[in-house]
């Protein structure tokens, strides 16, 4: 099974569950470099797909949680290449796709592709690259049938709507608020971004376009958000939260369990 | 990051004024890399550059501002007795003299003016060296807009006197205490703001780099530097310059002075880049002179990183040319060699400081002083050629910078 049948058959099994797909967010080599293995491990049994965070380090739509874990990894000396190593290590639960910016995965050139699928990478979001660019990375991800999740907000008007959907691959990740990661503050439930009618006719609005699954994140940390918006899409996508469990030496797989209502 | 175009091909595109193209490119460099969420406002401000820059009423609006506010056109001075010294005859374009003390000015009231047009109620910039802050603040209290401009805490600390203007101006001033703590940092900062308010902010973008059409804005309200140097050249000296020498940060001062002189294949067009302490990675802000290609704040264009991809954190003297990248349109005319671009170190920078002190009663920014280098550097090669300098703004601002470099030197 190649990288794109493997998260539509993850997103499948967890609508088998009649749930929603829960995706989680961790920066790679964060906190420490040691502990990767173990988070991803414990992220891949709890979650339905995991994002592995490259760092970077001008990363522009993120809030100051990933900041600062991006940060802390490339102190370390975390690389796209070393995260590939260490995913590419062994098989894991369930998919994997990269998160990173775009910078770093041009640095690696015609070897981006290739080392990825051997990896046993599933696709990748990159949140610097915009549908007119999009050929910059997508033909070489096609031929070694990874995914290239288009990314779309609030602000997104439904003509270019139309366009990221029909060209996304994988799923359509849906940015829920206009903001950086993470929601206007950081830390804890009460900062939750609340579910309004405006965000659930958006999500609606995405589900009758799109002819991928479509999964929706930022600002997400509490079970009643996931299930308030599993309601009107495929999946969920967890990232500062998660992220913060892991500064705080909390096991990840913990907090999804939360968040599962488990 | 596109097809590779033969070199003399992409030249004479250039000079035929083909870039940049409908995605906002200049040959392979240019671009929008940007988040989805600010796709909807960089179109408004691309469909209203087009709409409403050529209008008369906004032009005639424009040279008013220019003419009775900012104090265009600014002069051009004969330097005599630097002439005399380097065998040459040097003329300087003097932005310096344009209100807030640079070059800056231009696009602020310029870009402001176009926001207004465009019924946007909020305006964020960022700064370096704090000139194009209080160029900002100054246009946005004319034209009664709320200004808020994000500065690195290092350049708030290396520029204060600029950080009170500002703020004596109208605007809020944000200290940026993540990343380099400098103006790539402030960048960072004030697109994050706009990622998180897009529709009702614009973001005033202080040099020709991010994303399109930020590069061509900015070209277009600082070439009236060239243009006014050019037919001040022509009448004053009664022939254009051999050389045109400007500093090169982002490039916002250097693309005014050269683009309505790139199509004059006669004139060298000379860029000097922040040599800081020396040629290492990290050392400099040398970004055409010791950068390879890659992708920063929305651009592709030259950039110092490393091979796995991350930006370098940058040294110069001058906070206004600390950046580790440079518009897309230098790129271009370093790559089809239609300019020439070299780095300057901070001493030898701060060395032609005080000549043009001493010689000239001029006290330039320590950005212009790199240019004032690189001008006698190309004097000493080309004995009895006309050098014409973009004076891109004055010093005033650098005296607490200035002091503590003599403290350092003459402890």
């Amino acid at each position: 099974m190649n990288g794109i049948e493997r998260i539509a058959q993850a997103i499948d099994a967890a609508r088998q569950d009649q749930r929603p797909a829960l995706v989680a967010f961790m920066t790679g080599g964060f906190p420490t470099r040691e502990s990767f293995q173990d988070h991803l491990e414990s992220l891949t049994t709890h979650a339905d797909l995991v994002e592995i965070g490259v760092p970077f380090t001008d990363p522009m739509a993120d809030g100051v949680t990933i900041q600062n874990s991006s940060k802390v990894a490339l102190e370390q000396g975390v690389t796209l290449g070393w995260i590939l190593d260490e995913i590419g290590q062994r098989e894991w639960p369930a998919p994997i796709l990269l998160m990173s910016y775009l910078n770093p995965l041009i640095a690696m050139g015609d070897q981006l592709a290739p080392r990825c699928k051997a990896a046993g990478v599933a696709g990748i979001i990159c949140p610097d690259l915009p549908l007119d660019e999009n050929d910059l990375l997508k033909p070489d991800l096609e031929a070694n049938a990874l995914a290239l999740v288009n990314l779309v907000t609030p602000v997104t008007t439904p003509e270019r709507l139309k366009q990221l959907c029909d060209t996304a691959t994988g799923f359509v990740y849906a940015v829920t608020v206009t903001g950086t990661t993470g929601g206007a503050k950081s830390g804890g439930p009460g900062n939750a971004a609340p579910v309004t009618e405006t965000v659930v006719d958006y999500l609606k609005t995405i589900k009758q376009v799109s002819n991928v699954p479509v999964c929706a994140g930022f600002g997400i940390r509490t079970p009643e958000q996931v299930t308030a918006l599993g309601a009107h899409a495929d999946g969920v996508i967890v990232g500062s939260a998660l992220v913060e469990q892991l500064a705080e030496g909390n096991d990840p797989g913990v907090f999804l369990q939360y968040l599962k209502g488990q | 990051m596109s097809a590779p175009q033969d070199i003399d091909t992409l030249k004479q595109r250039m000079l035929d004024n083909e870039f940049p193209d409908a995605r906002g490119r200049y040959g392979p460099f240019g671009g929008r890399f940007v988040p989805e969420t600010l796709v909807p406002p960089l179109d408004r401000i691309t469909e209203g550059m087009r709409d409403v820059l050529h209008q008369a009423d906004f032009q005639h609006e424009l040279d008013e501002q220019l003419r009775h506010w900012v104090g265009r056109p600014t002069p051009l001075s004969y330097a005599a007795r630097l002439s005399e010294s380097w065998g040459c005859d040097v003329w300087l374009k003097r932005e310096d003299l344009a209100h807030t003390g640079a070059h800056k000015i231009n696009n602020a009231m310029g870009q402001a003016l176009l926001a207004k047009r465009l019924g946007v109620k909020r305006i964020i910039a960022e700064t370096g060296a704090g000139q194009h802050g209080v160029a900002s603040a100054a246009a946005c209290a004319r034209l009664g807009l709320p200004c808020r401009v994000y500065m690195g805490q290092v350049d708030v600390e290396r520029q204060a006197p600029n950080v009170d203007r500002m703020q004596r101006l109208g605007a809020e001033v944000v200290p940026v205490t993540t990343g380099d703590r400098t103006l790539r940092a402030a960048i960072d900062e004030a697109l994050r703001d706009w990622v998180s308010a897009p529709l009702e902010t614009y973001y005033l973008l202080g040099s020709a780099v991010g994303p399109h059409p930020y590069p061509e804005l900015v070209c277009h309200f600082q070439s009236v530097i060239g243009r006014e140097a050019k037919e001040q050249m022509l009448r004053q000296a009664g022939k254009l310059p051999d050389v045109a020498v400007a500093c090169v940060g982002g490039g916002s001062n250097a693309i005014g002075l050269f683009h309505p002189l790139i199509q004059d294949e006669s004139i060298h067009l000379l860029g000097v880049e922040a040599g800081g302490r020396g040629v290492g990675l990290g050392d400099n802000a040398a970004s055409l002179v010791s950068g390879t290609p890659g992708v920063l704040h929305g651009c592709f264009s030259m950039l110092l990183h490393d091979e796995h991809g991350q930006v370098y954190e940058t040294h110069s003297v001058s906070a206004g040319l600390d950046y580790p990248a440079v518009g897309p349109e230098h790129a271009l005319l370093q790559l089809t060699k239609r300019a020439e671009y070299v780095a300057v170190d901070d001493d030898k920078a701060l060395e032609a400081l005080n000549e043009c002190c001493a010689m000239e009663g001029i006290l330039p920014a320590i950005e212009t002083a790199h240019a004032f280098y690189g001008a006698r550097r190309y004097a000493q090669d080309h004995p009895g050629s006309t050098i014409l300098i973009g004076v891109s703004g004055r010093g005033d601002k650098d005296l607490p910078t200035l002091q503590q470099v003599n403290k350092v030197s003459n402890p």
